[in-house]
């Protein structure tokens, strides 16, 4: 497959697939968590600027708070989501898939400020680019990774129609083939679907190829 | 069995499933325990995986896999929920796991604690020497606010209220625990970033020390520092420390890669930072509301000796066995 999910197995000897989020989905998900933050660092320059007292102090404890352990608070309870992650359907894990635990997400938003360096996530971003997870330097040091989650789509109604066995040794491979093309031939035009059709019957014409590769798929999915 | 037989026997299975997780999901780690669906969790974790590796071995559409996939991954993420530290392992870590993770990085620890001294006697020692020295670190400005905030007859340090030791709490939090940090992240950088803090940090103080000492403000200085130092400077020196260990790592990281080590290096240091963090609490806590405090001086430089012994002695005798 070309992509960029990664395998691994679990104790219990499943498979765990996981698909690393990009560099938009996470700068975007750091832009809404910012937006989130906006509101509070305007509050607290406003109250620093023009008061001084126990109400500067706690909100310069705010702000420290807020600067270093906002992503920390949310990863840890709220499943590897800040709210920005949530929104854009990604989460922090571990590489092998397990939760972030407290002190993968301290490690990893600790050293977002070397990722940051020397502006705008300069480091971060060139080490993303320079790994198969989208790592940056926070992520290898807690071994942590984003992935995307929750993404599949909802199971498709693929209606019943007329059916042919396969006239060959079926492989796995073919099969798969087959119901990925039956699974998305709403989403290619009907040209594109003659066209990859006739490179598996070539001696029929198109049409008649993708009504023979239709009738296959859906026989090799049980649509009787 | 074809796949829509697949699909039609399990559906019901996979969206309860489905169903489960999403009220796990919602749940806070408190409320885990009192929820009757995490008893049925294990074992329907375990008949996803038996449908997602038939799936896969039969070869079923992608998408069906890709489902599949998604509960599994979903239901580990469950099955596998950290627990949060209590306060067992705290007390653990403050009475032995701290203090043994500082002596086992004893050579990142050195260098670090060196880089400091070094710097801070070298510019005690010129500026002493030569007081216009001082102009080489710190501009004019700077260097008279030191002399106004240390002058004996100062207004502000007579004059102290309550809600200021709360603002300058707040101000030490901020600041001081923000400069740990980022000495711990910038050892990244093969300890560049961690060593150049400690040596600025510490050319600072022994030029700013010296300056005063030369203006005669020694003793406004001395016990006004002296308390909150000693929890302050062994923090400040032991997160650069820990970031001499990441940068170590990425030197030279031995019999491993240099990702493997790195991630190796960096759990190891982050006991040490948790440790570096409790510690900048207590000096913010101490700088605020007791450094500010007018006492006799001999007052206020037994009880900072008496911290700078705690403190030392707690670092290298604690948790031996």
């Amino acid at each position: 497959m070309i992509d960029d999910r990664q395998s691994m197995r679990t104790a219990e000897g499943a498979t765990l697939s996981l698909v690393p989020a990009g560099i938009l989905p996470r700068g975007g998900a750091f832009l809404i968590d910012l937006l989130i933050r906006a509101p509070v660092y305007i509050v607290a320059l406003v109250v620093l600027s023009t008061r001084t007292g126990s109400a500067a102090g706690l909100m310069l404890i705010l702000l420290f708070l807020l600067e270093w352990f906002y992503p920390v608070l949310f990863e840890v309870l709220r499943h590897g989501q800040t709210p920005g992650k949530r929104l854009l359907g990604i989460a922090v894990t571990h590489t092998d898939g397990a939760p972030v635990t407290l002190n993968g997400s301290l490690l990893r938003n600790l050293i977002r400020q070397a990722d940051f360096f020397p502006m705008f996530y300069l480091t971060g971003f060139v080490a993303m680019l320079s790994n198969r997870r989208f790592q940056r330097f926070g992520d290898m040091a807690a071994n942590t990774m984003v992935v995307h989650v929750g993404n599949s789509r909802p199971p498709q109604q693929i209606s019943v129609a007329q059916t042919t066995p396969p006239d060959w040794q079926v492989t796995l491979d073919d099969q798969q083939t087959l119901l990925a093309l039956l699974e998305r031939q709403d989403s290619l035009s009907a040209a594109r679907r003659q066209e990859l059709c006739a490179l598996g019957w070539p001696e029929l014409d198109s049409a008649q190829a993708e009504q023979r590769a239709m009738a296959t798929a859906r026989h090799l999915r049980g649509l009787e | 069995m074809k796949q829509a037989q697949f699909e039609k026997q399990f559906e019901a299975d996979w969206r309860q499933l489905d169903q489960q997780l999403a009220t796990l999901e919602k749940l806070r780690h408190g409320d885990l325990a009192s929820d009757p669906s995490l008893n049925q969790l294990p074992a329907s974790y375990r008949r996803i995986c038996h449908h997602q590796a038939l799936a896969r071995e039969r070869g079923y559409s992608l998408s069906l896999i890709q489902r599949l996939d998604d509960l599994v991954l979903r239901g580990y993420r469950q099955l596998y929920r950290p627990r949060l530290p209590l306060a067992a392992p705290i007390k653990q870590f403050l009475l032995a796991g701290f203090p043994q993770a500082v002596r086992a990085q004893w050579p990142w620890q050195l260098a670090s604690a060196v880089a400091f001294c070094v710097s801070l006697i070298l510019l005690w020692a010129l500026v002493r020497n030569q007081p216009d020295m001082v102009y080489a670190l710190l501009d004019q400005a700077t260097a008279e606010q030191m002399e106004s905030m240390y002058h004996p007859e100062a207004e502000h340090r007579t004059q102290r209220t309550a809600s200021d030791d709360v603002t300058m709490f707040g101000y030490y939090i901020y600041n001081n625990i923000g400069i740990a940090f980022r000495t711990f992240a910038g050892g990244l950088f093969f300890g560049v970033g961690a060593l150049f803090v400690m040596l600025f940090n510490g050319s600072f103080f022994g030029a700013i020390a010296a300056h005063l000492t030369n203006a005669g403000f020694q003793q406004p200085f001395f016990t006004f520092v002296i308390a909150h130092g000693a929890p302050e400077l062994t923090a400040i020196v032991l997160a650069g420390g820990a970031g001499l260990r990441l940068g170590w790592a990425l030197l030279a990281p031995g019999p491993w890669s240099r990702r493997e080590a790195l991630g190796l290096a960096a759990s190891q240091a982050m006991t040490v930072m948790y440790g570096a963090f409790a510690l900048l609490l207590l000096a913010a806590f101490i700088e605020a509301f007791w450094s500010p405090r007018q006492f006799e001086a001999w007052i206020k430089y037994s009880v900072g000796g008496v911290l700078w012994l705690l403190t030392l002695g707690y670092l290298f005798a604690a948790g031996r066995r």
